[in-house]
């Protein structure tokens, strides 16, 4: 479990492998300011980082992992989650987060997406979307709003989104959430209150592909970009109106979902000691 | 203590041997002919204080596995044919990242859904070259429940002290036949105790022992290292850098060669002046064993050789077997597969021929005697 709230100050470089810089990341993306903002709930919920294991899957958002000053996991495209919940029902003792993208979350990964937020085991998933397949090009993804132009719907995107909240509060996540990149305080007080909750939670990051989504449609330079994050947004809608239908451009933010389940991990724990004849744990 | 007799269907025997070695994890998919496996670890892994957890696919499966496993605890997964194709990735990734932990693939007819309640052997060349890339790879193949039950453990000590996936491989038949085993006493279940790193400062997990094997780093010993399935260096991190991958490519597969002899199994029957060697694995070969001495009872001079680890294959024990030898028949429940490695090693003479049964039913006695009279007539 987690330890009080620390009191130092957050300096990032405790929480990075140094010797891994410079990252690989592009000028403006995005995934570096959930990156920040992870490290920075991490340190505010006190989280050991020899207990900390960060698995990710393939992608840029993937790559996040491996600046990270924890036991850290690339796995392969589309599975972290299925990684993370071995490892986590061997190790309960562990904080396991995963580091996904809209691609490997929500297509190749999204088997596992719905059963894990069924499952309810106590991982913490950011989703980092982009709206785009970064790392392999600029291809569309599930999230790619239609008329995007994406390397592989040169004249615009057609085929309608996915509301990964919806999709995981759907599939029985106990806490949902959603928060953009230029909102980093409250993105990272989002992931450090997902951190918290004790079972599956979901955080979806609007985050910017600034470099190929970017230029390819003409959203200007990183700054533009994530200023423009702001007219997208719509703090804690989906909470006042749960029914409207989801628009990617017009993006409700906050959590959506925070409910007590029974974590996964403690029901097997319990269910095992009670067939070997002990009692509770 | 001494070993205790007992009845067991194979699948039952696999389940009580992985739990002897040590097994305390499992995530599986149900599929026939191997569901029984799951069946019995549901009931077995918490009253072992362990965990078993159905996951949504064979992908799933065992990626779970190899989180486990990364998490220290020792793992296995289960499947038949169709859900060990969709596992062929997340193998090359526990190769790659030298992660132990064992694979079940208990055979049935293919492609595709094939024949579902039909044994085969069709999965032997997608286990030496199912996943994409070259990597180290170890696969055993028992011919009877006991030996099912001494394989599984014996995979668990090779995927440990390899630090590498290893796979077991059986048919339908066996996987439900019921035979009577010497289940041994815990104390006679040798398994490799895991090399685990100690000490922090400075840890390269990938740089390797005199062994070729690296010492792995449990999460929350204070190492904090990265694990990728990427070409990575010794640190873990990953490299472009040709040379590096070489060096490193080199020894994950060269850690093969350095363990070679604790690795190789065979079992050989009259091979010393044979002139028709059989070359046989897993239910087949146990129908050409009675082929065999029924062929020397008639004064045929035929021989088994019968590799226990298809792979590595064991080629220096084969070339001895076949010394004698004017032809070598591989009789297998497929189209062809392992007479290909069988002729490879062999070479032009002598002559290496298959005898294929793909309809589902296991090859006979009768059949394997007469091809072996067949090619002893023209030998
Ligand atoms: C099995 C498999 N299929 C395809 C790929 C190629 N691939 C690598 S990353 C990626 C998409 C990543 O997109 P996303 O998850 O949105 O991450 P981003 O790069 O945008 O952060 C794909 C298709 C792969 N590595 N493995
Ligand atoms: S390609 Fe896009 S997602 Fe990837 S690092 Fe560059 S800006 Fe970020
Ligand atoms: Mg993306």
């Amino acid at each position: 479990m987690l330890e009080a709230t620390r009191t130092l100050p957050f300096d990032i470089k405790d929480y990075l492998r140094l010797d891994t810089m410079p990252h690989f990341m592009c000028p403006g993306c995005g995934h570096g300011i959930a990156l920040r903002a992870l490290l920075a709930a991490v340190h505010d919920c006190g989280i050991d980082k020899d207990r900390l294991a960060v698995v990710c899957g393939i992608g840029c958002s993937g790559r996040v992992g491996g600046y990270i000053d924890a036991n850290t996991f690339h796995t392969t495209h589309g599975r972290p989650l299925a990684f993370a919940t071995g490892l986590k029902l061997a190790r309960p003792d562990l904080t396991v987060v995963v580091v996904t993208g809209d691609g490997d979350c929500l297509a190749i990964g999204g088997n596992h997406l719905i059963h894990a937020a069924r499952r309810n085991l106590d991982i913490t998933c950011l989703m980092l979307n982009n709206e785009v397949y970064g790392m392999t090009g600029g291809q569309a993804s599930p999230t790619t709003a239609a008329t995007r132009l994406t390397s592989t719907t040169p004249s615009g995107a057609i085929e309608p989104v996915f509301d990964a909240c919806a999709l995981a509060a759907a599939a029985g996540a106990g806490f949902v959430g959603r928060e953009v990149t230029r909102q980093a305080p409250a993105l990272k007080t989002l992931i450090a209150r997902a951190l918290r909750h004790p079972g599956f939670a979901f955080v979806e990051v609007m985050s910017d592909c600034t470099e190929i989504y970017g230029r390819k449609n003409d959203l200007g330079e990183a700054p533009e970009m994530i200023l423009s994050q702001k007219a997208d947004m719509r703090p804690e809608a989906r909470r006042d109106a749960p029914d409207q239908p989801f628009r990617p451009n017009a993006l409700p933010t906050g959590v959506f979902v925070e409910r007590d389940l029974p974590e996964y991990g403690e029901r097997w724990r319990a269910h095992a000691a009670a067939l070997r004849g002990e009692t509770e744990r | 203590m001494t070993a205790r007799l007992t009845a067991l269907h194979g699948n039952h025997a696999c389940a009580l041997a992985a739990v002897a070695a040590g097994c305390r994890f499992f995530a599986g998919y149900p599929i026939t002919p191997s569901s029984e496996i799951a069946e019995h670890m549901s009931h077995a892994l918490p009253r072992a204080g362990g965990v078993f957890v159905q996951m949504e696919d064979e992908i799933a499966s065992i990626a779970a596995v190899i989180g486990a496993s990364l998490g220290g605890m020792r793992a296995m997964t289960a499947t038949s044919g169709p859900g060990f194709s969709l596992m062929q990735e997340n193998i090359g990734y526990a190769a790659m990242t030298e992660v132990p932990c064992v694979v079940i693939d208990v055979m049935r007819g293919g492609p595709s859904t094939g024949m579902p309640t039909r044994p085969a052997q069709g999965d032997v060349m997608q286990a030496r070259f199912g996943s994409h890339g070259d990597r180290p790879v170890v696969a055993l193949a028992p011919a009877s429940v006991q030996e099912i039950y001494t394989e599984t453990i014996r995979a668990f000590d090779l995927a440990e002290r390899l630090r590498t996936p290893v796979t077991v491989l059986y048919d339908q038949v066996i996987a439900q036949l019921l035979e009577s085993v010497a289940i041994p006493p815990p104390e006679a279940v040798k398994v490799a105790a895991r090399k685990w790193a100690n000490g922090a400062g400075g840890f390269q997990p990938y740089a390797a022992d005199d062994d070729g094997v690296p010492a792995m780093a449990r999460p929350g010993d204070g190492h904090r290292v990265h694990t990728t399935g990427l070409t990575h260096a010794e640190s873990g991190f990953p490299t472009q850098s040709p040379a590096v991958a070489d060096r490193m490519m080199r020894r994950l597969l060269g850690k093969i060669d350095l363990h070679l002899a604790g690795i190789e199994k065979t079992e050989t029957l009259a091979t010393e002046d044979a002139e028709v060697l059989v070359v046989a694995y897993g239910i087949t070969a146990r129908a050409a064993r009675r082929a065999v001495t029924e062929l020397r009872r008639d004064g045929v001079k035929a021989g088994l050789f019968r590799p226990v680890t298809v792979w590595p294959f064991p080629e220096r024990a084969l070339l001895r077997a076949a010394e004698t030898a004017r032809a070598v028949l591989v009789p297998e429940m497929n189209a062809g597969q392992l007479v290909l490695e069988v002729q490879r090693v062999i070479g032009r003479a002598p002559p290496v021929r298959p005898l294929g049964r793909i309809d589902g039913e296991p090859m006979t006695p009768g059949e394997i005697a007469a091809a072996v009279r067949e090619l002893a007539r023209h030998a």
